[in-house]
């Protein structure tokens, strides 16, 4: 029986591959992403490319990724979903997948493979972090110090735990305005080792520690919100040493030569991708597959970092990766993936964070607040 | 005394009046209507008139601003979703004493529940709402989803070894699908045929699945196991249960009722495929069995944890105060309402510094804004005009941009800063924290929210008279006691309304605070919008949102009961 329903679904699929070629395609489709200089880099490597081949489909593009969870569900709930495509990072793609809000898709069926013929699903490898998921890139939350502070000395940090290290790196510090990735930090240089961070993180006494080592920052620390501060803060000499996402720094050291150097050291990676809103009526589906599976093949998945410092999610694009379109300069030094920059690395862990994240949010503003 | 007298006088002359209308009958109308029936009349056409000229706005406002508040408010109470999402186990679980883990039974009908919700997906969304309750939850739903198809496997291999039949699903709509619906699913999918045979399009549903009237008697949880099924794959794949082999959990259900049903019933069952059934009990009790609760601990620790089944328990009615309680830094247990833990209490701060914050920034509206009223109000119409466009000007800037500009001034290495520095009034390694602090909340919402003040007293102290004050004046009186006691009171109403103004404005403020305020001047509307887009504590945000407006309109009661509302002037 089994065996026999195998059959008869690879035959039906073999009939309908020919079939879906002929499928009707909605002829405009809406993009979501989040503005500035990353989503350039989809509309010059994606989306440009995409309509000069297809020049009867429009592409809208909104910028509304950083709410794009609340807003999918107010969309769900009022029973109009107006996107056809959302980037979101990884964390985002599971709780999007865990409320439904997301449709399951099934990565080699809907993508190409590999231009050796690597499935998508291993080219992408463990990158798919949800059945929901496509990923694009990988980016990472990294820190940053201005050069030549005077403070200190010609000393030059050296580690993430310079951020934590007031007396050899005097300054005012800026952080995100959240638990993430800060916990992660501050466990580190108090001594947990990598492998143990979320062990000891789910303790109390971790905890503790954590929020202890923080204490020590806490009144020469910033506390940022938006990911655009931080290069500012640094530029302006309001603040020494920092964290932001990598291409953020890239921009403010290569496009606008701001006395700024990376510190590449304990940066954690994390991933942004696409997601296909569950329930699209079929025409706008097809359109979107048929976008999607452009859209992340390995030439496009290179071809976007020349405009934006973050590394291709799949494996076969990075060695196609070249320089930046318009600073002429080669980008690979500059990918976070690069073996250079990512000695020490930590991946963010989503199923634990998913978990914890309410928590540990409340205690970790309440603490902000004291 | 004259009090009295003037009631008295004004009684007798209503008596009197009432005396004679009783004497010459109600005044009527030219029509022969009594005169106060027609009037009432001509008034009611009116007033509808108005009403009908006004209900477009109305209906608008509660289409689009009242009702969704409301709904919104609503989901502060609201927790359908646990007994929707498990019904079964709320059921199990409504007297579970909650000593040890609950019983073979409860895990039962916990996977019952659980495969219907993974195949509809809507498990994890429980999980991240009992989530917010007890950390851990969310992965115990999200793991156990991926893991709950296996549940009964054992018990399905077995039957169907015992009888192909049972992997047939004719031979299960046979037993469990009621005749009329076999007949109606029959003549469906022959339409189905015909219209496919002859290439029209046809796109009417199967029939909704309909359960055999004898069967739950005697076979209980199985019905109710593959009416779920039935339903499930109908409703969410459009599959039709004439070509669907059961869910695993349907023939651990089976297994469960050969067991656990009085031999007599099954014996006595003469349905269709009685032989196939009364063959299985005969041979069931033979069957391995499963270890409900072990196999749920071993898909996730959690189900092991009592906590996990408290939770469950806890927030198990369609309306709970848990959203209200942690908006208080309290929390439901099931023990009672306790106190958060000290290191997660929040809210109560952030509410106190939110009013805190707001009124010191009122006070400041008041102090800046009253002097430029003044002048406004005094200066020829010309200047004056000049000046108003000057207070107007920030209205036409955007927010974010005014907001970016203070950051610009206020930063220790900015304008103010650099100026202090440079007339030596401030050390170079002593400079001023202007920002990202309570300091740089105030002074930016102050500048932002002045010209709300500024408006309301100018348009109240242009019109009162300047004749009074020189009236004071000349009858001797200082320049201070002519203001104090002559012009200040005359423009009080225009300060309530300002500080109404500037006050709600500013309780609800959110973008300024976000980028100035830093560590310490953040306001609720902060966490409010973080529950909303980041979080999706949807229900907490509706809580702390419902509680700012009984706040707020508390506060108003208190200020009519002060100052008295009627003395509030816009102008």
């Amino acid at each position: 029986m089994k065996l026999k329903n195998l059959m008869l679904m690879t035959t039906a699929t073999a009939l309908a591959a020919p079939a879906a070629m002929a499928q009707d395609m909605a002829d405009s489709m809406t993009l979501v992403s989040w503005g500035g200089a990353y989503q350039t880099s989809q509309v010059r490597a994606y989306s440009d490319p995409y309509t000069a081949m297809n020049p009867d489909v429009e592409i809208v593009w909104d910028e509304s990724s950083p709410e794009a969870v609340a807003r999918l569900r107010a969309m769900e709930e009022a029973g109009n979903i107006t996107w056809d495509l959302v980037d979101v990072v990884g964390a985002d793609a599971i709780r999007l997948c865990d409320e439904g809000l997301a449709m399951e898709v099934d990565h080699d069926e809907i993508l190409a493979p590999a231009p050796d013929g690597t499935s998508a699903s291993d080219d992408f490898g463990d990158l798919i972090v949800s059945d929901c998921f496509i990923p694009q890139i990988v980016y990472s939350t990294t820190a940053a110090y201005r050069t030549g502070v005077e403070a200190w000395e010609g000393r030059t940090p050296e580690s993430i735990c310079a951020i934590f290290d007031t007396e050899n790196f005097p300054g005012t510090r800026t952080l995100e305005r959240r638990p993430i990735n800060n916990m992660e930090w501050a466990l580190l240089c108090d001594g947990v080792a990598m492998e143990d961070l979320y062990d000891v993180l789910e303790t109390e006494e971790g905890i503790d520690r954590a929020f202890a080592m923080l204490d020590t920052i806490k009144e020469d620390t910033i506390w940022w919100s938006a990911a655009a501060e931080p290069p500012q803060l640094l530029a302006d000499g309001e603040a020494v040493i920092g964290t932001s996402y990598n291409g953020r720094w890239f921009s403010a050291i290569e496009e606008q030569d701001q006395p700024i150097a990376m510190l590449w050291d304990a940066q954690v990676f994390d991933l942004d991708g696409w997601i296909i809103p569950e329930g699209l009526p079929e025409e706008r589906l097809n359109r979107v597959l048929d976008f999607v599976s452009f859209a992340t093949d390995t030439q496009r998945l290179a071809d976007q970092a020349a405009y934006i410092s973050y590394g291709p999610a799949r494996a076969s694009s990075a060695p196609l990766v070249g320089n930046h379109a318009d600073l002429g300069i080669p980008m690979g030094p500059h990918m976070p993936t690069d073996p250079a920059n990512s000695e020490r690395t930590i991946l963010f862990n989503y199923e634990w964070w998913a978990d914890y994240r309410d928590d540990l949010d409340a205690r970790f503003q309440a603490w902000l607040a004291r | 005394m004259t009090d009295a007298a003037t009631g008295n006088i004004g009684r007798a002359a209503a008596d009197a009046r009432r005396a004679e209308a009783e004497q010459t009958g109600p005044v009527m109308a030219a029509d022969g209507r009594p005169l106060k029936q027609s009037l009432n009349r001509a008034l009611r056409a009116q007033k509808l008139r108005a009403l009908a000229l006004i209900a477009p706005l109305l209906l608008f406002l509660l289409v689009t601003f009242v009702a969704p508040i409301f709904d919104m408010l609503f989901r502060s109470v609201e927790n359908q979703i646990t007994s929707e999402t498990l019904p079964r186990t709320v059921v199990a679980l409504e007297d579970w004493d909650a000593q040890d883990l609950p019983s073979q039974d409860t895990f039962a009908a916990l996977a019952y529940d659980f495969m219907e919700a993974a195949e509809r997906r809507i498990h994890t969304r429980l999980g991240s709402r009992l989530n917010y309750e007890t950390t851990g939850i969310s992965s115990t739903f999200r793991r156990s989803g991926r893991g709950i198809d296996d549940l009964g496997e054992t018990q399905a291999e077995q039957f169907i070894d015992l009888n192909p039949q049972w992997e047939d699903p004719a031979a299960w709509v046979a037993l469990m699908a009621a005749p009329d619906w076999i007949a109606a699913q029959a003549d469906w999918a022959a339409r189905a045929d015909a219209a496919d045979a002859a290439d029209r399009p046809f796109d009417e549903a199967e029939p909704a699945f309909r359960l055999a009237g004898g069967i739950a008697a005697t076979l209980p949880e199985t019905a109710d196991a593959y009416r779920s099924f039935a339903t499930t794959i109908q409703q969410e794949d459009e599959d039709s249960p004439t070509a669907e082999e059961p869910w695993n959990t349907v023939y651990l259900a089976l297994y469960r009722d050969l067991l656990r049903q009085p031999a007599a019933t099954i014996a006595a069952y003469d349905g269709p495929q009685a032989a196939l059934v009364q063959e299985a009990a005969g041979v069931a009790a033979g069957f391995e069995a499963t270890d409900l609760p072990a196999f749920f601990i071993d898909m996730d620790d959690g189900w092991g944890d009592l906590k996990t089944w408290e939770t469950i328990q806890t927030f198990s009615d369609p309306y709970t105060a848990g959203y209200f309680l942690a908006a208080l830094d309290l929390q439901l247990t099931p023990q009672g309402i306790e106190m958060q833990p000290e290191e997660q209490q929040i809210y109560l701060m952030l509410f106190w510094r939110t009013i805190v914050l707001s009124l010191t920034i009122m006070g400041l509206c008041v102090l800046l804004g009253y002097p430029i009223a003044y002048l406004l109000s005094n200066l020829p119409m010309r200047t004056s005009n000049l000046l108003l466009i000057l207070v107007l000007l920030p209205f036409w800037t955007s927010l974010l941009v005014r907001t970016s500009a203070w950051k610009v001034l206020l930063q220790q290495q900015g304008v103010i800063n650099d100026t202090l520095v440079w007339l030596g009034l401030v050390a170079d390694d002593a400079r001023l924290a202007l920002i990202n602090n309570q300091v740089g909340t105030v002074i930016a919402m102050t500048h932002i929210l002045l010209p709300f003040m500024i408006l309301p007293l100018y348009s109240v102290m242009k019109t009162i008279p300047p004749s009074y004050v020189r009236a004071a004046k000349s009858l001797g009186a200082t320049n201070s006691t002519a203001f104090w006691r002559v012009y200040f009171p005359q423009s009080v109403p225009g300060i309530g309304a300002g500080c109404i103004l500037v006050f709600i404005l500013s309780i609800g403020y959110y973008i300024t605070p976000e980028l100035v305020g830093g560590r310490t001047g953040i306001f609720i509307s902060n966490r409010i919008a973080f529950h909303i887009s980041d979080s999706l504590n949807w229900g907490l945000a509706a809580a702390l949102g419902s509680i700012l407006l009984i706040l707020v309109l508390a506060l108003y009661w208190l200020y009519d009961r002060l100052v008295g509302i009627d003395n509030v002037k816009l102008g």
